[in-house]
């Protein structure tokens, strides 16, 4: 947003006009593809990214408001973990003092020898082990640093989890080790998740309600049952038909879309999702409300109702 | 019985490193029919990629090296040929389309440029010129009264390149350029790139990510290669953007003809594409089968495990069944079957000596002692 010569020259709309309810103790999926602004949501619900207007109620108290030090404090309370498992640790760093890091920030301990030993039970926790404390982060496969990344948002015993597309780098067989270790810890821990993923499978695998995101909307947001049965908005039906499943029995209809994903720099008028949509029509020039369709189940869609 | 396109034959490939050297691929058998799409399916650090990447002749070299083994391409050793020999073949009769075409493609040529360049360096431009005359004179034929003056002009015009089609005469530097120009079109209108004319003229970072692709996917199918090798050739796409481009390699299967070597970790992808899997665990093949009796009687742990793991649309399980440890180093790789640490039927003679691949089932071949030794 800067520009060679550092004034603004245009505006990028990554998310422009979600709302959603994240019920504690349970997850909030967020799915959609690149450039949909899953990952901005996710960042701005920790205010990591400022948002520009809108209000984020956690607890009932509106974070926009507080000042830098009442966020601090709250902060605590609510962890991010990165999909990148190479980008997001220091590589210069033994992983007990990366995992050890939160509690030292934040004067919880009182002495190294404390952080270490909480360090490790946080590893362990995550199916590591002491001898991995005095290791650095290269010395680990991706899965392993991905438990690491999940063991130091653990460390100050947060009440909330941003998962950002935390397996989408990880192969098949370590995705689902991470998945159960992440389930294992939600129910021990009585954590609440919001779980940010394009792949639809792991999303529901993990979720119980689900939003769908295109170019800067919720276009659908129901429970994980419900969505799956009856997708309603045609991109949801696109992209469920989209995913390839590992069954030669089970042809389908595949609905494929024309074109790209437009740029969010410059998104269509109205529904944003028209020019590429099967059903659109002229309404679709004046951008739907999202409207209950079942209890629960909400849609932005003019022709599906 | 279709014909046999590709054999590979007890092919070793092994990185020669400080650490100690990495066993890629240590004896793995296959091969693939004129006309098939075979799947080549596995994780991080199996050894799917450094396969490709041997057919090609491309391994980094050093630490890389071939040191064993034979791969029989059309009657020949691809081993045994020289690198002058091998830039023949390479770009025109096996071509590939690679992971993340922004890395891959150059990004200062045009992609109209760099799609010219396979075909100019491929391709006979004078016969393509003639026959480029020769249909454009047929067209104009078409439309005419056969007994007109202009119909009999043309006639003649067309009889006499008809005759030299066995030695086209040598064409100008400029007639060569449109040449290509014409050809880059059609190959980019037959991979459905929208606005083509405009394309050639773009640079790879003014395209989308699958158009992309699909530009990787013209350069290589521009000189009707035998083989195409597709290496995770839409892992970095958006799925709907992925959707559309496994229709269209769908449909140019039928059209073109070329056998596919899809290599991919994705297995839904492979249901959708394949005709026949072949699955790899560090550096070895350990099954082998139609895609249909892979997915409905998978007979390797490792093929179990990996179909179990993945968390499916239609299911709705709490836990995932995970595949216990982790994959192994390759320096220093477990003795005997490479996946017996991880699996349950681990027996005594899974640390001895690696279990042959035996057919089970007609066409479904699987390296396993659980399944007998012969």
């Amino acid at each position: 947003m800067g520009g060679v010569l550092g004034r603004i020259v245009g505006y990028v709309y990554a998310v422009d006009g979600v709302s959603f309810d994240v019920y504690a103790g349970k997850t909030m999926g967020l799915v959609g593809e690149s450039g949909c602004g899953k990952t901005t949501v996710g960042r701005c619900v920790l205010r990591l990214i400022e948002p520009t207007a809108g209000r984020i109620l956690f607890d009932g108290v509106n974070l926009i408001d507080l000042k830098e030090e009442e966020m601090r404090k709250l902060r605590r309370q609510m962890q991010i973990v990165f999909q990148d498992p190479y980008a997001s640790l220091n590589p210069r760093w033994l992983i007990k003092d990366i995992v050890g890091e939160p509690l030292v920030v934040n004067n919880v301990v009182s002495s190294k020898a404390e952080m270490e030993e909480r360090a490790l039970k946080l590893l362990t926790k995550v199916g590591l082990s002491a001898d991995h404390l005095n290791r650095f982060p290269h010395e680990f496969s991706g899965g392993q640093r991905q438990r690491i990344g999940i063991a130091r948002a653990l460390a100050l015993n947060p009440r909330f989890l941003v998962l950002d597309e935390p397996t989408s780098s990880l192969d098949v067989s370590v995705q689902a080790q991470t998945l159960n270790i992440l389930k294992d810890l939600q129910s021990e821990l009585a954590l609440t998740y919001l779980f940010i993923s394009h792949n639809l499978s792991v999303i529901k695998h993990m979720s119980d309600t689900i939003g769908v995101m295109y170019l800067g909307r919720i276009v659908e947001i129901g429970s994980k049952d419900e969505l799956f049965r009856e997708p309603i908005h045609p991109y949801t039906k696109a992209l469920l038909s989209a995913i390839p499943i590992p069954d030669p029995e089970k042809k389908k209809e595949r609905m494929i879309l024309g074109g790209d994903v437009p740029s969010p720099a410059n998104p269509p008028k109205g529904c944003r999702f028209s020019p590429r949509c099967p059903n659109a029509n002229e309404r679709c020039n004046e951008q739907p409300e999202m409207t209950e369709v079942t209890k629960g189940h909400f849609v932005a869609c003019y022709t599906a109702q | 019985m279709s014909q046999t396109l590709l054999t590979v034959q007890n092919l070793k490939t092994y990185f020669y490193t400080y650490a100690g050297i990495v066993k890629a691929l240590d004896g793995i058998d296959f091969e693939i029919r004129k006309g098939e799409t075979v799947g080549l399916v596995g994780e991080t650090g199996c050894g799917k990629s450094v396969t490709s990447l041997a057919i090609m002749r491309l391994v980094p070299d050093p630490p890389g090296r071939i040191v064993d083994g034979i791969i029989n391409f059309k009657g020949e050793d691809l081993l045994k040929k020289s690198e002058e020999e091998m830039r023949k073949i390479r770009g025109s009769r096996i071509a590939m389309v690679f992971q993340d075409p922004m890395t891959f493609i150059n990004p200062v040529i045009s992609i109209g440029d760099q799609i010219g360049e396979v075909i100019e360096l491929h391709q006979d431009l004078a016969s393509e010129s003639l026959r480029l005359e020769i249909e454009e004179l047929k067209l104009k034929l078409n439309g005419l009264d056969k007994d007109s003056d202009e119909a009999r002009r043309i006639k003649s015009e067309l009889d006499r390149r008809e005759k030299v089609k066995g030695s086209p005469p040598k064409i100008s530097r400029r007639r060569a350029k449109e040449v290509v120009l014409k050809r880059t079109i059609d190959v980019l209108k037959l991979v459905r790139m929208p606005y083509p004319e405009k394309v050639v003229k773009q640079y790879p970072h003014e395209l989308s990510g699958g158009m992309r692709q699909r530009a990787m996917i013209a350069m290589a199918l521009s000189c009707n290669p035998d083989l195409l090798i597709a290496d995770e050739a839409t892992t970095s796409l958006d799925v709907t953007i992925q959707a559309q481009i496994l229709n269209l390699l769908n449909d140019l299967k039928k059209t073109l003809g070329s056998s596919i070597l899809i290599i991919t970790h994705d297995l839904g992808i492979v249901a959708e594409m394949c005709d026949r899997v072949i699955v790899m665990y560090a550096g070895a093949i350990v099954e082998e089968a139609s895609t249909r009796e892979l997915f409905k009687n998978p007979l390797h742990p490792y093929t179990v495990g990996l179909l179990n793991a993945i968390p499916k649309l239609d299911e709705d399980v709490s836990k995932l069944e995970i595949i216990p440890g982790a994959v192994p180093n390759l320096i220093y790789p477990p003795s005997g079957c490479r996946f017996h640490p991880r699996c349950k039927f681990g027996m005594i003679m899974c640390k001895g000596e690696r279990p042959p691949m035996i057919e089970v089932n007609p066409g479904h071949k699987v390296a396993c002692y659980v399944y007998g030794l012969r």
